[in-house]
């Protein structure tokens, strides 16, 4: 790395802008490839992303077979890390990524600037606000998004309401619940604006049945109470497309609304690398290799879609640490040209094109909660590949593994449900 | 014994702050009454930040003539204040025959009233200044501008103080009191002694006159709602668009305005309300903003709104009759040395320094004003490293290696802007100063990611506790205390 005021930029192979687990899982994979020159850029004093305020468990259960905390599961990551000699380099915020894949970050030691021969993009995702979603009513103090409000408890020691109600059934929201209630907080209920939950149904069952919380579907907030402090909620019933029911209106007495209401994959510095969102997803729009479509940026983890589960984050993290190596081997990548759809009751798939000659995973989401069905890939009127699923739902991302050999055929791939 | 100051000013917002200024150009004692937590705390920054031509108020009127004097000596106000502004130019858009009648009729009347450059323009023009905005002709309004009106206030204030002026925050005025030659203001929590008060309370304007005998004037509060939009849309607006104004209604119309930040504002609707102190938002008024904007600007989504907020307009004109009701600058006999600022709405953040000095003209009449041998008119703000080429960010970090730590991610605001704005020479403390101060949690994420973190920086700055911790004013405490005893 070069010292500040210097402009020649100093080169790496790879630089990964995020040490979040998407990030150190696809920085320890491209070393067991015999990667060396791998730098990691982290805003944050520490790595670990936001798995260090996590510190409830179950993570780790498909990965490890064991529940572990989030910063259990980080530390795996870290640690290993450490040990191979990765370059993290924290307290260092990137300001800008050049389609040439020039960096300039900035830390207390100066700006920095640094060429990459590859890019990887690893920044996370952010959360929703109460803006985002245009709940009407006054602005006072005690409105926080799940995470805010995680932040305060687990990193800073700070409390941030006695009587909480919460909007939205993301699994941060479910998770704080139950943080909220342990630590002697009275929450009233948790609010679902769609006719099912958003969050996983092992949260459901630990953050709210096991401390008798109730969660009302088809409700959502209609009007925010107080000058100062939040005083309380106007609560509604929704109609089929959502809409709220006049004369339905609830007044729930809170000093604290939680919002879980959704996650943004956080691309303003892929944007500004000329990187092209997916406007279903919000993330980079990329084939099999996790390349997005400027040549030598990679995406993985919830900056390109947001995940229920970080095992299946670090999985994609070394996917695509996988084709970032062949990518340094062979300066370049098959192109990928082949399009995937959708029907219209499924919400995205990544990759949303591939070139068909490698082995590839298939992730996507189902609109609406469903039993007993066949996803299927279809090519030219034919069924190329078929997995039958007894249960879907909307908060678990499915991921189907396709080998390049099923591949076969001309043309678009479309991706359909079909009932059983 | 008290102090007696010569003069006390009541309200801090833009009227009063650019009072205070001008009146420290004089070797005077100044007392600056605020309510809230802050100054800029009510309609001077609750608005569309336009530093308006001119052509929308009648010949003759004290609006008219303040505003257009107001715009045309804005430069050296904003270079000496170090306030961010351009002049944009506006189009005030029409579609049918109607609003061309009302271009016209108001192209007449900016002439009238002195603004510079009008002219009306055909789809082809428009296209050409402002590729986004919809409408088949406009008045184009080549003096229009765009300010910070947040940090225009703040400027004003910090200039007066810094020119001797003191602002006391936090006191809500309940009763005025003469003795002899002096009158007491009482707050609810102390008093101030001076020989003239200045009547700057925007929506309690006509309260204040009350406590001295002026009963006559009633403020309507009309409040007006917006949105802020994501940066990204703001390439295809770079100049403010309005509608043709309905002369029914108490606003302009909504209208879309590029910031000097980079973001657009939509609105405001024009409603009359009861509550002077109601910011809030509303269904229908959102789903109108979004509605009418598309008309102007058809390239507005929902998905690109990232805050609403809204203003309350002070106005004299009540709902029957709508319009606008001139600036009231008044004097009685039966209170001698008091100046009442009444119904300054909309262009009074333009007419600001105009109305400031007509206010020491008036002074002038009566007392013998020497000139401050130390006035100041210059004030510095927070620089902002953002706006830095890489360069002069590289010597900032050399220099203060707070300057190298990011703390507000969306709006690339570093360690080094925080703690200056925590430090502010008001010495306001709360999480808005701070983000009118540096745009902090102002940006697309609204503070999730850096908040946690200024809290902890206030904390430790100014040895508070999490339960001290104000979001804007009494009573908007952000926490409830610690979990565990650390």
């Amino acid at each position: 790395m070069n010292v500040s005021g210097t402009l020649i930029p100093v080169e790496h192979d790879v630089v990964i802008i995020g040490g979040g687990p998407a990030g150190l899982a696809a920085a320890v994979r491209l070393h067991k490839l015999g990667i060396r020159d791998i730098v990691v850029l982290e805003r944050e004093k520490e790595p670990g992303g936001i798995l260090r305020q996590c510190i409830h468990d179950g993570f780790g259960l498909t990965r490890f077979g064991e529940s572990l905390s989030g910063p259990e599961y980080a530390a795996r990551f870290i640690d290993e890390a450490k040990t191979m000699g990765i370059t993290v380099r924290t307290d260092m915020s990137v300001l800008e990524i050049t389609p040439e894949r020039v960096i300039t970050a900035a830390s207390k030691d100066g700006l920095f600037t640094m060429k990459a021969r590859s890019v990887i993009l690893a920044m996370g995702c952010r959360e929703r606000t109460r803006e985002a979603i245009r709940i009407p009513g006054t602005r006072p103090a005690g409105v926080y998004t799940a995470g805010v409000a995680q932040a305060y408890i687990n990193l800073k020691n700070i409390m941030v309401g006695r009587k909480i109600v919460i909007l939205g059934s993301g699994d941060i929201g479910l998770i704080m619940a139950r943080r909220f209630t342990l630590e002697g907080a009275l929450v009233s209920a948790v609010f679902e604006v769609l006719p099912y939950p958003s969050g996983l149904p092992r949260n459901i069952e630990q953050c709210l049945l096991d401390f008798d919380i109730p969660l009302f579907l088809g409700h959502t907030v209609t009007e925010i109470h107080g000058k100062d402090r939040l005083e309380g909620v106007t609560v509604s019933r929704v109609d089929d497309s959502l809409q709220p029911i006049p004369g339905s209106e609830t007044y729930y007495e809170c000093d604290t609304l939680i919002l879980s209401v959704g996650l943004i994959p956080e691309n303003e510095l892929s944007e500004k690398a000329g990187v092209l969102l997916a406007p279903r997803t919000k993330g980079p729009s990329v084939d099999e290799y996790c390349q997005t479509s400027v040549p030598g940026i990679f995406a993985a983890g919830n900056v390109l879609q947001v995940h229920d589960l970080v095992d299946f984050v670090s999985a994609e993290a070394e996917t695509l640490a996988e084709s970032v190596s062949r990518y340094l081997r062979d300066k370049d990548l098959p192109e990928s040209s082949i399009p995937i759809e959708t029907s219209r009751d499924i919400s995205y798939t990544v990759p949303c094109r591939i070139g068909g000659n490698t082995d590839w995973i298939l992730s996507l989401r189902v609109k609406e909660p469903r039993k007993n069905i066949r996803i299927e890939l279809i090519r030219e009127g034919k069924v190329i590949k078929s997995r039958k699923f007894r249960k879907a739902l909307p908060a678990e991302m499915i991921r189907i593994p396709v080998s390049a050999r099923e591949t076969t055929g001309s043309g678009p791939i479309t991706v359909v449900i079909r009932d059983e | 014994m008290q102090k007696i100051y010569d003069v006390i000013i009541i309200g801090a917002g833009v009227i009063g702050s650019a009072v205070a200024r001008e009146l420290s150009r004089y070797t005077l004692s100044i007392a600056v009454l605020e309510k809230e937590a802050d100054v800029v705390s009510g309609t001077s920054g609750r608005n569309s930040a336009v530093l308006h031509a001119g052509f929308n108020n009648k010949p003759g009127t004290l609006m008219a003539k303040y505003c257009v004097e107001g715009n045309l000596g804005f430069d050296q106000a904003a270079k000496d204040l170090d306030v961010p502004f351009r002049r944009t130019g506006k189009l005030v858009v029409g579609f049918d025959e109607d609003d061309y009648h009302g271009l016209e009729s108001l192209k007449s009347q900016g002439d009238r009233n002195g603004c510079p450059g009008l002219e009306l323009i055909d789809a082809a023009r428009i296209a050409g200044l402002a590729p986004g905005i919809g409408g088949h002709f406009a008045l184009y309004s080549p003096m229009t501008g765009i300010l910070d009106s947040f940090l225009y206030t703040i400027a004003l204030a910090e200039n007066a103080q810094k020119n001797g002026a003191e602002f006391f925050l936090n006191q809500n005025v309940t009763g005025i009191g003469k003795k002899d030659e002096n009158y007491t203001v009482r707050t609810d929590t102390a008093s101030f002694t001076g020989r003239w008060i200045i009547n700057c309370a925007g929506l309690y304007s006509d309260r204040i006159a009350n406590m001295l005998g002026i009963s006559e004037y009633t403020i309507y509060p009309c409040r007006g709602e917006y949105f802020i939009l994501d940066k990204k849309l703001a390439p295809l607006l770079p100049m403010p668009a309005y509608p043709v104004p309905n002369a029914k209604s108490g606003g302009l119309g909504i209208h879309l305005t590029p910031t000097v930040d980079g973001t657009i504002l939509i609105g405001p609707s024009a409603e009359y309300i009861d509550d002077r102190d109601d910011y809030s938002s509303t269904r229908p008024v959102m789903d109108l903003l979004l509605e009418d904007g598309a008309r102007i600007f058809p390239a507005l989504s929902p998905n690109a709104v990232i805050r609403s907020y809204s203003g309350i307009r002070p106005k004299l004109s009540g709902k029957n009759k709508g319009g606008y009701a001139d600036f009231v600058i008044e004097e009685r006999d039966t209170s001698p040395r008091t100046i009442h600022l009444i119904g300054i709405e909309s262009p009074g953040l333009t007419a600001s320094l105009p109305i400031a000095r007509e206010v020491v003209s008036r002074i002038a009449q009566w007392e013998n004003l020497k000139e401050n041998p130390g006035f100041d008119p210059t004030r510095r703000g927070i620089v902002r490293f953002r706006d830095l080429p890489r360069e002069k960010q590289r010597e900032r970090i050399a220099a203060d290696p707070n300057y190298g730590e990011i703390i507000c991610r969306c709006e690339t605001v570093t360690k080094a802007e925080i703690l200056e704005a925590i430090h502010n020479p008001l010495g306001v403390c709360t999480f808005s100063g701070i983000k009118v101060r540096t745009r902090a949690m102002m940006g697309r994420c609204q503070g999730g990611y850096c908040q946690t973190r200024i809290a902890g920086m206030i904390m430790e700055e100014k040895g508070l506790e999490p339960e001290e911790i104000i979001a804007s004013g009494k009573g908007s405490n952000l926490f409830v205390g610690r979990l565990r005893d650390s």
